[in-house]
């Protein structure tokens, strides 16, 4: 994986992240980018579910909740990449 | 008002005009519907799937011609892969036999009109004339947000109404646009994101638009937040859930039983006094017996129905749902499942029909078929009346450690069976018989709002209906037809006889007893003779009419005043033999856990699931694992001297 790239399932204070890319099959990624989730757009992890997961998501404006097999597959921007 | 420049002269239509409204979940669709329609929509299903249809009609409202709404279900693209979607494009492009809309109303949330307007993009994209709604404005505004109408029309080219739905804001200018969709043409911009192919492209377009507006993007939702922290509280949100999951029993068993004793009570009563003051032929016992303690049967369930959906509304509504099923999804997904799927579940516990309506909210068709195949095994509260009946004649009442009885750890590991039951089937279903690729887990938790009472008592009443219509015609038949069975071939009373004694003497001869009979190889194992398989053919209308077919069979074997428990164990002071051995009683209670024994349930997968094979299947695997478990307990109650 590219060095400046992170997933966003390990994001864990309120920074505000930019998507690189969504990894995946196309139809497996077409629902997260149709969601709001591709590159180009600012995410920001909220919290975590009391369990640990899912985890909630500031997206566009929205609150989106992601399991972490689905976070891992988002790529943002590493911090000062 | 806004006026409109009329740039071309409006083709009359020759028939009703149709106008399709399109959103995302959450958007302020529904309340923007029944604000329209003014509450008098149509609800139904489209055929062969399950996905709520919703119409009504303008009726000349708002000065528009004949104009009909049709309510699309909430989508978040055109991209068909659940049930909704594919609807939502079926009605598009002109499906179900019906002609394509004449216009499409695009709802999109002011608070988050970046992610609204693709969807916008794509109807455009579809060559329909569409204009927008744009809802939330109050909450934009009390968000310190802002956003100029005007420019968003002029970039777009077709017009954009800001409304408040549940203050009927902007409702007017709305109701009056639907009437003329021949007037919305989309300008440059708008034809521009029409063009775009991929989810990027439409989210980048939909910022140059937004860049070209005089717009300020709201603040957070400070309210949402502060609540969040709270309801979703690694040790608080535990807490608070699994409150919510008492409150949620709570509600579908103690509040709903004065009105469902009411209920019975009145049916039972008016059945009586049909009996009382009609002449004793066979119809009106047919009348009393059959038709109406079947309606009986049927409206009993419907307070605790009504108080189930008011509660899952109401939390929907306000936005708790969405997280119960955020803090949930983990446990689910131990078993393949997820958090929404679990809403479903609870649900079954009062009854598995509206468990099994309420599954539609669940996006992966995977997820929602396993749901519904596994929802019967909920501890519903038909079983209750046979557990009480059975637990308390045959397990003794002594303590088994401070307040818990040997009866009430019965009782709890009963809807302890159940549960895990339901979980593990659903755990070896995914694993096999439904293995395969699934949709993405997302779940959008929409802000904290307060609900429109009017919104939650139309969502509740369209439930009613449904129910009453569909598990009641079911339950109504099979209730006369279990008459017909219990009261033929007829005949003539013998004047030697008393009246219960001839009513025992038809039912000995009658069609069900030689059901019962047939049944005797498959029930013998477990010791049940035909008189208990009589109560298993009779609780296949439903299961609670086990306990009333039971004290018809067994009215006359013991003395006046003994209870039909004391007689199955055989308890009483006359010393007459049990009926019912304890491992034969332990096997029942087990079958009762696992089979499944409603005609209405089955009815309502045969709707869900658009054909008889799962309906067929679910009969089957149910059936079959209550017949064995029900065996291994007899024989292992019998090993153990029970």
């Amino acid at each position: 994986m590219d060095r400046t790239l992170a997933e966003v399932a390990d994001a864990s204070d309120g920074r505000l992240l930019e998507i690189a890319q969504v990894t995946g099959t196309d139809a497996d990624s077409r629902r997260l980018r149709e969601i709001g989730f591709c590159a180009g757009a600012p995410v920001r992890f909220i919290r975590r579910a009391p369990l640990g997961d899912p985890a909630m998501y500031e997206l566009r404006g929205a609150l989106m909740s992601l399991r972490r097999s689905e976070a891992r597959r988002i790529l943002v921007h590493r911090a000062g990449a | 008002m806004t006026t409109l420049v009329r740039l071309r002269p409006s083709a009359p239509p020759q028939r009703p005009g149709r106008i399709a409204i399109l959103g995302a979940p959450n958007s302020g669709k529904t309340t923007l519907f029944n604000a329209l329609t003014g509450h008098r929509a149509k609800a139904g299903n489209y055929p062969g799937v399950t996905v709520d249809r919703r119409e009504g009609d303008l009726q000349g409202r708002f000065g528009a011609d004949d104009v009909r709404l049709i309510d699309l279900p909430g989508v978040y693209s055109l991209e068909p892969q659940s049930d909704d979607e594919t609807v939502a494009v079926r009605v598009l492009e002109g499906g179900f036999g019906e002609p394509v809309p004449d216009g499409v109303v695009v709802v999109v949330d002011a608070t988050t009109i970046e992610r609204g307007l693709p969807l916008l993009a794509e109807a455009a994209g579809l060559g329909l004339p569409v204009c927008v709604a744009l809802t939330m404005i109050d909450e934009l505004k009390a968000r310190h947000g802002q956003i100029d109408t005007e420019e968003l029309q002029q970039e777009l080219g077709v017009p954009v109404v800001g409304v408040v739905g549940n203050r009927g804001l902007g409702i007017d200018d709305l109701g009056a646009l639907v009437s003329s969709p021949w007037d919305w043409t989309p300008g440059p911009g708008l034809l521009h994101g029409a063009e775009a192919k991929t989810p990027e492209d439409r989210f980048g377009w939909a910022r140059e638009v937004l860049g070209a507006c005089r717009r300020q993007a709201p603040e957070p939702n400070r309210w949402t937040r502060r609540l969040d922290r709270f309801l979703l509280h690694p040790a608080i949100g535990s807490a608070v859930f699994l409150a919510f999951v008492a409150f949620f029993f709570q509600a579908i068993f103690t509040w709903a039983t004065p009105a469902m004793d009411f209920l019975s009570g009145l049916m039972d009563g008016l059945a009586d006094q049909i009996l009382a003051t009609l002449p004793d032929t066979a119809l009106t016992r047919l009348l009393a017996d059959g038709v109406i303690r079947g309606v009986g049967a049927v409206i009993v369930f419907l307070p605790q129905i009504v108080l189930l959906f008011t509660v899952i509304l109401f939390l929907e509504a306000c936005g708790y749902m969405a997280r119960a099923a955020f803090v949930v999804d983990r446990v689910m997904g131990w078993v393949g499942l997820e958090g929404r799927c679990f809403i479903a579940l609870l649900s079954s516990y009062a009854c598995a029909v509206p468990g099994i309506m309420a599954t539609r909210t669940i996006p992966s068709p995977r997820d929602r078929l396993t749901t519904i195949l596994v929802a019967p095994f909920a501890t519903c509260s038909a079983r209750l009346p046979v557990y009480i009946l059975l637990i308390a004649a045959f397990i003794p009442a002594d303590p088994v450690l401070g307040p818990f009885t040997w009866q009430g750890l019965t009782l709890t590991g009963l809807y302890f069976l159940g549960t895990g039951a339901a979980l593990l089937s659903a755990a070896v279903f995914k694993r096999g018989l439904l293995r395969g690729a699934t949709l993405p887990f997302y779940l959008e938790l929409p802000p904290y709002r307060l609900p429109r009472p009017s919104d939650i008592a139309l969502g509740v009443w369209d439930r009613a209906k449904l129910f009453l219509r569909r598990a009641g015609t079911i339950i109504l038949a099979a209730s006369v037809v279990l008459w017909f069975l219990l009261n033929l071939p007829r005949r003539p009373a013998d004047p030697q006889l008393s009246v219960t004694e001839n009513q025992r003497a038809v039912l000995e001869g009658s069609y069900a007893a030689s059901a019962g009979r047939l049944l005797e190889p498959v029930f013998a194992p477990m010791d049940f003779d035909w008189r208990i398989n009589v109560g298993l053919v009779a609780s296949q209308a439903a299961r609670e009419v086990m306990v009333a077919t039971l004290a018809q069979i067994y009215a006359h074997e013991g003395e006046d005043g003994e209870g039909l428990g004391v007689l199955l164990a055989g308890s009483g002071e006359g010393g007459a033999p049990p009926l019912l051995s304890r491992p034969s009683a332990l096997a029942l209670l087990v079958y009762f856990a696992f089979a499944m024994q409603c005609m209405s349930t089955l009815a309502v997968i045969r709707r869900e699931t658009g054909g008889w094979r799962w309906p067929a299947f679910t009969f089957a695997y149910m059936n079959g694992l209550a017949w064995l478990s029900a065996w291994l307990t007899f024989v292992l109650a019998s090993a153990a001297g029970a």
